[in-house]
């Protein structure tokens, strides 16, 4: 198997970062930084940044994650260009690697948004608040005036079209998934899941620990850009009423 | 100039290559299971590769041209009939107007394909015309063929000329598609925790049979074997997954992700099936039993090239012959 350990100099920064690349098959190759922490994430986007302005003919997606950024390519279009490399996976991995010459991440999270999402908390759609609240000896405001106390970060977005992976909560509210997730969890459900909130795009099976909802939608296929959340946002949460939940809904 | 579903199949969608380019948004690519079979289809009717096809599974639908067509049918032979004749599959055939499609009897494969000469008029969703049944859009309004919908074709085709009253005519060639179905053992590439894998756990993934259970789909294989185990607790932390990928279980199941995966995952990725195996994976039944093998990144690359060669030719061929019969 490869995996082989490199550093990732930078001009611009005295840090360095230890990372392995990796197979994901015959048509992924993946980098990783090893453990998740919001440098090693800031990393990863910034790269992620930098990787989609360079030209990467062959590759068809890149895919951020917690510490690690995947890229997708097509072999068969890398093998059948003019003076085809012997080795896709190696001709990506060099790839990878020129292009990171020269890279600084201070500059390239530049693209990171700061969004304001509202969230009614109301019982009706926040079947898991009173848990919450409980397991952690709080009253219920107490839970709501923390998860909006802070910005979050999206770290990855997967497991369904939008779903931001945020963190982190507060550790006051950090709770873990439902023993057995629910059969349907209705779209714009936000929920908790440990250190990470998040909210359901579509309605979907799901195990979250769900305390409140958004009238916002998150998924709309008939957009450009169906996602409202990019890898990288700053996500901050704020309350509203029923009543104010019901305006913003739109029909 | 149009198909009318009369009868819904099991799961009946539009699907082409995948939607490539949105993983980062946790759009996950989709696309037919058996790539090989969507483009031996459409090599046979001389459309591009990667024209969007109908995937079906058994049983499957019924279907009405109201127009006159060239089709083919490629992938699993579910016994297909134009009216009441049984029709070749991996054969170019012209289907007259009024006659009707369709499928009697499952005998090889899980999923069977049609492409029709010049293509479906479908607008695409973020450049794929792939059924994303999850998040409701590309295909067919985003959704599984009913009773009822009518596809309209691009091509206005008018076969009278060739058909001589009949309502249907086998051209005479066919294809062999078998050397993209050998049997032998499934072949993976080694994946990032393959290596903490118990020696005992090595052996039994090499050495066994695996049985695809009926929890399978489009999303994945979940498959029954002996259970393995790694040699440490490792927390893997979630990163992209992809078609082919072998994930861990906790109860020490592998998973094999196929066409519609989540683009993130969080299990132990023990490897990654080659993706010129995957359309042989992608016509196993639930119940049939898989073996394993492991192979390196180069040849893994090398045998989807050969693959891709292999179209090419075939490809190449169906137009030489298309042509001269055509014309």
């Amino acid at each position: 198997m490869r995996r082989i350990n490199f550093y990732l100099p930078y001009s611009s920064s005295r840090l360095s970062y230890n990372y392995t690349i990796y197979s994901g098959g015959d048509h992924a190759l993946t980098i990783d930084f090893g453990g998740i922490s919001t440098n090693t994430n800031n990393l990863v986007i910034s790269l992620f940044n930098h990787l989609k302005k360079v030209d990467t003919n062959g590759v068809t997606d890149i895919i951020p994650a917690y510490s690690s950024l995947t890229m997708v390519y097509d072999p068969v279009q890398i093998l059948s260009q003019k003076n085809p490399p012997a080795s896709a996976f190696e001709y990506i991995k060099g790839l990878l690697e020129k292009s990171t010459t020269g890279f600084d991440p201070s500059i390239t999270n530049s693209e990171a948004r700061q969004l304001e999402i509202p969230v009614c908390y109301d019982t009706d759609f926040a079947p898991d608040l009173e848990f919450v609240a409980s397991s952690h000896n709080l009253s219920v405001d107490e839970v709501i005036a923390i998860h909006t106390s802070r910005f979050y970060r999206v770290y990855m977005i997967g497991f369904l079209p939008g779903f931001a992976y945020m963190a982190s909560v507060d550790e006051r509210i950090a709770t873990p998934r439902k023993p057995s997730p629910r059969k349907r969890v209705p779209a714009g459900s936000v929920g908790i899941a440990g250190e990470q909130t998040g909210i359901y795009p579509l309605s979907s099976p799901g195990g979250w620990q769900l305390i409140g909802r958004t009238p916002l939608q998150l998924f709309d296929s008939s957009k450009p850009e169906p996602t409202l959340f990019n890898p990288g946002d700053k996500i901050h949460f704020y309350p509203i009423s029923l009543e104010q939940y019901h305006q913003l809904k739109p029909a | 100039m149009s198909i009318r579903i009369m009868k819904a199949g099991l799961l009946d969608t539009l699907q082409d290559e995948g939607r490539y380019g949105y993983q980062h948004l946790g759009i996950n690519p989709g696309g037919v299971m058996d790539i090989a079979a969507m483009k031996t289809a459409n090599a046979l009717v001389g459309n591009p590769l990667t024209e969007m096809v109908i995937e079906m599974h058994y049983p499957a639908a019924k279907i009405l041209f109201e127009a006159d067509a060239l089709i083919a049918v490629s992938g699993g032979d579910f016994g297909a009939h134009i009216n009441n004749d049984l029709i070749n599959g991996n054969q170019p055939v012209i289907i007259k107007k009024n006659s009707t499609l369709a499928f009697k009897k499952l005998r090889t494969g899980a999923r069977t394909y049609v492409a029709v000469k010049g293509g479906f008029a479908i607008d695409k969703w973020l450049h794929s015309a792939s059924t994303n049944l999850k998040a409701q859009a590309g295909g067919f309004d985003g959704r599984a063929l009913r009773k009822g919908d009518l596809i309209t074709l691009n091509e206005d085709a008018d076969y009278a000329s060739l058909l001589n009253d009949a309502n249907h005519k086998s051209l005479p060639w066919h294809v062999s598609a078998n050397d993209f179905y050998s049997s032998g053992p499934t072949r993976f590439i080694a994946g990032a925790e393959f290596d903490l894998l118990t020696p005992a756990s090595k052996k039994i993934l090499i050495e066994k049979p695996f049985s695809i259970t009926n929890e399978s789909d489009r999303m994945g294989y979940r498959l029954l074997g002996q259970p393995l185990v790694l040699d440490k607790n490792t927390e893997v932390i979630s990163s992209a997954v992809t078609r082919g990928t072998l994930q861990l279980l906790p109860n020490g199941q592998l998973i094999i992700l196929m066409a519609d995966h989540q683009t993130t995952g969080g299990y132990p990725r023990i490897g990654h099936v080659i993706s010129a195996d995957l359309s042989r994976l992608a016509q196993k039944s639930t119940l049939g039993q898989i073996s394993f093998s492991v192979t390196g990144q180069q040849a893994a690359e090398q045998a989807l090239f050969k693959q891709y060669l292999d179209l090419l030719q075939l490809q190449n061929a169906c137009n030489f012959r298309l042509q001269q019969y055509l014309k």
